[in-house]
């Protein structure tokens, strides 16, 4: 019996490892999300107790924006769409029986784990965590005494963080290794289905990416202990002595950080949007408008994102000629994005598809990738950059295209395999419950924000106070957006019961619900050779006919 | 079959030996496998030496091209910290960087790697020499392994030597007062690069001796095989960065 | 958005407005087809015509290039050049979590300053150096004053860590960063006054750290000006 759990915590089973990664995905989640709330009460409410907390301070506000912001995009969104769905489906959408290397695989897992309880552990040291917001500016972030929660808190971040890269670079190299050397016999490139495609490209971007942060991070770590100063310029002081004694560059730790983070945007949403692409075609049983161009679009969209990162720097005291320079890149990478959403306007313009909650999911996705995406190309203009920058229209920018049509693709992912996780299905009434009020409190938490940020209102602000004659106006839009994220927040508890009821006592499911054409759903057929594309639905009104991956090449009709 | 082994055109000609089961020959000049050599007959068609050494090629690579972006990073670091300076108070542009005098021992430290990637590539090539590895798939005996431990062997020693002149360097440098703590710039980086590096080939010695361990444990040839190409992989790979770090320590300050 | 006050604020108030104006309009056009696809019947075609696809994404790449050059022609007039010869310079000091304003005074030039100097509580906030005569007649001030009509040069420093210098009503942002000086210039038009706020976390006071800028009518400037002038002549005196 012992060795039986044991086995099960250590397996090196891709499938159980991708449960295992969603299941630290969805704990961080509820972490960050928690927060978030605390922060929404705080904004408006300030001088209410919040329980756990008690009175909110600057540093707590300040803190629990650090905490939401490093949670939700590492270990949400750079964990569930990677690692947690690859594990899910990747071999078996492939022809592989089984990943590369299971057991480096095993390892990432437990390396990820090890990161996110460093990470938070550091809310229950003495001075709390640290509060440089998860960018983590020097020489704030590189000087102890440079506010509360920035001495410990701020080493436990760093040490999460390059222990998380660390474990992103052993998943990256398994992912690649498997998609590039584990095809089945016939599975060609321009037979993998979409997400695969979202996988590839986002494994060699964290290939390139997480080492640089790392990078970043040891030598901001060696600024913290060993006395370089790789970021601290001379005569820098703190708390009225000086500490700075020699020649760094505060502009360096931002340049390596947005190589990294930026590509780390794209590495949150690609593999999203390869499942957007997939669910469409699944849902309105047709082919994908475009298969070779959509694949294009992800490599581009992969490939230019490594060279935009400038454009979080255009106010930060770059060279405004460079700045040019990523604007232009910038405003080049809209367009790869823009022939993605065209790609599935086009493949929806057919309609009469079946409105199942997956569908419904990936359709939310799109219309946040359409509200948040079209904000890209303002914030790709230096001259309004100079206004909008770390304000909340940036705010409502990134949540809207990561947050929120990020998110809807891992719930749009968790409904759709559910059967392959657990073979039962999620209650269909409650998921498009999820759905709704899910969709409406989204739209009303981040909407409002794009107006805030027009007015000027900038981030990481503890609260609305001081001569800023734009501020008072704006309480009641805050107190809007409150309580349209508590609803957001309260709509996740219906996908919460969904998904524990459903796992014990939902309906069983048959072996492929979804009528599927992709390999994941061929339950255990046996097929050899691969002969024909992912997305063969056939057009004919009403028929159920259609041609799946595992079954030999369809006669011409 | 793996194709970096040495044509012999004998072995060309050979039969096949009708002792059961496919030999790991092939006569196609690329080395053939990859799709459609069904060994064993596996539905997913992918089974044979050839694939499992492709695999673990595949990850060292992917591997390494990851830590080649961290030592880009570092060096990018380094030439933007070389560069960066302040303007004092009678508008002088200062710059803090001191050329750190690379201790000479480095030059040696480098030879002495730079033989060391030679003996690791003959023990790589002894294990894929055709003869001996169809020898050793049939059981007879370990020609590969006798042939290529020694020069295995002997890579390890090189890389501990070299490690230890790296060593010997860092305490030369401590003894004329450029410790790691202090505020010198230049010496930081020659601290943080050379014991980067340094680390990577600990890293790289734990695997010479895995694989010269594996070498008589392992019972598979294409395991063999793997284990010390891979490790030649990674050792190369260690030396070429070495190579280019040196440079950019010794004429690049 | 707040009131735009600065003489080149209005071309960006007119880009934003443009480029809203489009993305509105897509954003709304685009759900209209979700939706309309959404209910459909389905159809028995082929599927969305090609040509008309590639059409659409070559005019998203027409109005991507319009934003882009209209919106480099205004950051090349902002940035790329410096400010006239006859613009006044005033210099800008972030420190956690205060702003500070230094006029160099009747000989135009700013006195050095050491950063060992630096005591608030004994009324050297940015560290004057006393050996430096330069620096006799400058001003410090907690409010940035500004005459209207006249471009001003700012001078951007920063004592400790990282802000973020940013005046919506003038629609101008620039970091300030220990270590560099960044200039930022730009003409103050309409009198008022104006918040300053940091945009960039700099520590638990960040969302306090704000300030006024005040632009008067030029006889007012001058009257303010040789205020403190003599405030600080007579401080020097006692």
């Amino acid at each position: 019996m012992k060795s039986r759990i044991l086995s099960r915590i250590f397996t090196t089973d891709h499938r159980q490892l991708g449960i295992l990664y969603l299941c630290l995905a969805l704990a961080a989640a509820i972490v960050g999300t928690v927060l978030s709330l605390m922060m929404r009460i705080h904004r408006v409410w300030p001088n209410m107790m919040v329980p756990g907390v008690g009175l909110v301070k600057p540093e707590n506000y300040l803190a629990m924006v650090t905490m939401h912001g490093t949670l939700m995009v590492f270990f949400v969104l750079l964990i569930a769409p990677q690692a947690g769905f690859a594990n899910l489906v990747l071999p078996e959408q492939i022809g592989a029986r089984r990943m590369a290397f299971p057991r480096i695989n095993a390892a990432s897992f437990w390396i990820s784990v090890v990161a996110f309880l460093v990470l938070i552990s550091g809310a229950h040291i003495k001075g709390g965590s640290a509060i440089s917001g998860w960018s983590s500016y020097p020489p704030l972030s590189a000087l102890p005494a440079a506010g509360p929660g920035q001495g410990l808190g701020m080493d436990l971040w760093l040490i999460s963080i390059g222990i998380f890269c660390v474990a992103s670079w052993l998943s990256a190299v398994n992912m690649l290794a498997t998609i590039l050397g584990e095809r089945r016999a016939g599975m060609t490139w321009s037979r993998l289905p979409m997400t695969v495609w979202g996988w590839l490209v986002t494994s060699i971007l964290s290939l390139l990416i997480f080492a640089v942060l790392l990078a970043a991070a040891v030598l901001l770590f060696s600024d913290r202990h060993f006395g370089s100063s790789f970021f601290i310029p001379v005569g820098d002081m703190i708390d009225g002595r000086v500490v700075g004694h020699g020649d760094g560059s505060p502009l360096l730790w931002l340049h390596l950080f947005w190589f990294f983070g930026h590509p780390g945007t794209y590495l949150a949403v690609l593999p999203g949007m390869g499942l957007a692409t997939s669910l469409f075609a699944n849902f309105t049983r047709r082919r994908v408008a475009g298969y070779r161009v959509m694949a294009g679009g992800l490599v581009a969209i992969g490939g230019l994102g490594l060279l935009v990162w400038g454009h979080h720097m255009f106010v930060s005291g770059m060279n405004p000629w460079a700045g040019t320079a990523f604007a232009l890149t910038t405003m080049a990478i809209a367009v790869p994005s823009t022939i993605e959403v065209i790609g599935w306007l086009a493949t929806l313009w057919g309609g009469g598809f079946r409105l199942k909650t997956p569908m419904l999911f990936a359709l939310g996705f799109l219309s946040f990738f359409i509200v948040g995406g079209l904000s890209g190309p303002i914030l790709a203009q230096p001259a309004l950059d100079a206004y909008l920058h770390n304000t909340f229209f940036v705010v409502a920018h990134f949540h809207m295209v990561m947050g929120l049509a990020g998110v809807f693709t891992v719930f749009a992912g968790v409904y759709y395999w559910f059967p392959l996780m657990t073979g039962r299905m999620m209650n269909e009434t409650l998921g498009k419950l999820h759905f709704w009020i899910s969709l409406i409190g989204a739209y009303g938490t981040f909407f409002p924000m794009y107006f805030a940020g027009l007015a000027g209102e900038p981030r990481h602000y503890d609260r609305l106070a001081g001569p800023a004659t734009s501020f008072p106006s704006l309480v009641p839009l805050e107190r809007g957006i409150t309580y349209s994220a508590g609803l957001l927040a309260g709509a996740q508890l219906l996908f919460l019961w969904n998904v524990f009821v459903s796992a014990r006592r939902g309906m069983v499911a048959e072996p492929n619900p979804w009528q599927a054409s992709t390999l994941e759903w061929a339950n255990g057929a046996a097929y050899g050779r691969i002969e024909s594309g992912p997305y063969e639905y056939e057009l004919p009104a009403g028929a159920e006919g259609f041609h799946p991956q595992w079954e030999p090449a369809a006669k011409e009709e | 079959m793996p194709a970096t082994f040495t044509r012999n055109p004998v072995e060309i000609e050979r039969k096949d030996p009708g002792t059961g089961g496919k030999p790991p020959l092939d006569r196609r000049p690329t080395g053939g496998g990859g799709e459609g050599d069904n060994w064993g007959d596996h539905p997913e068609g992918h089974h044979g030496p050839r694939e499992l050494l492709i695999r673990y090629r595949l990850g060292v690579i992917f591997a390494l091209a990851g830590d080649l972006m961290f030592f880009v990073a570092l060096v990018s670091a380094f030439f933007v910290r070389q560069s960066t300076g302040h303007f004092d108070v009678h508008d002088n542009f200062i710059n803090d960087w001191r050329p750190l005098a690379v201790p000479t021992i480095l030059w040696l430290n480098t030879a002495v790697l730079l033989l060391s990637g030679v003996t690791m590539e003959l023990a790589r090539r002894h294990l894929f020499r055709e003869v001996d590895v169809m020898d050793e798939w049939l059981g007879l005996g370990r020609p590969a392994v006798k042939r290529a431990a020694p020069w295995l062997a002997a890579t390890l020693v090189l890389g501990l030597a070299f490690l230890a002149g790296q060593w010997i360097a860092w305490e030369q440098l401590v003894h004329e007062g450029y410790r790691f703590m202090s505020n010198d710039p230049s010496s930081h980086f020659f601290y943080l690069i050379t014991g980067i590096h340094g680390l990577h080939l600990i890293f790289g010695i734990f695997a010479l001796i895995g694989a010269l361990i594996g070498l008589f444990t392992l019972k598979k040839v294409e395991y063999r095989q793997v284990a010390v190409d891979c490790t030649a992989w990674y050792w190369h790979t260690m030396s070429l960065f070495w190579v280019f770090l040196f440079v950019l320590l010794e004429f690049f300050q | 958005m707040p009131p735009d006050g600065s003489l080149r604020g209005a071309v960006v108030d007119r880009l934003m407005f443009w480029n809203l104006i489009a993305i509105c309009i897509i954003a709304v056009v685009a759900h209209l087809w979700l939706i309309f696809a959404v209910l459909r019947r389905r159809s028995a075609g082929r599927g969305f015509p090609v040509l008309i696809r590639w059409g659409l994404v070559g005019a998203f790449c027409v109005m991507y290039t319009w934003m882009a050059l209209t919106a480099q022609r205004v950051w090349a007039a902002s940035r790329f050049t410096g400010p006239s010869l006859t613009a006044m310079h005033v210099e800008v000091v972030g420190e956690q979590f205060q702003w500070y304003f230094r006029y160099p005074g009747p000989d135009a030039t700013f006195g050095a300053t050491r950063p060992q100097l630096v005591n608030a509580a004994a009324g050297n906030p940015l560290g004057l150096d006393p050996k430096d005569t330069r620096g006799a007649d400058d001003v410090v001030s907690s409010v940035l004053v500004l005459p209207a009509g006249r471009e001003v040069d700012l001078q951007l420093r920063s004592l400790d860590v990282i802000h973020g210098f940013f005046i919506p009503g003038m629609r101008i942002k620039e970091n300030t960063v220990p270590g560099l000086v960044l200039h930022l210039h730009f003409t103050p038009e309409k009198p008022g006054t104006y918040p300053i706020l940091c945009s960039q976390v700099c520590g638990m006071g960040h969302g306090r750290m704000q300030a006024r800028l005040m632009v008067l009518a030029p006889a007012d400037y001058t009257v303010w000006l040789d205020q403190r002038e003599r405030t600080r002549q007579q401080a020097e005196g006692e």
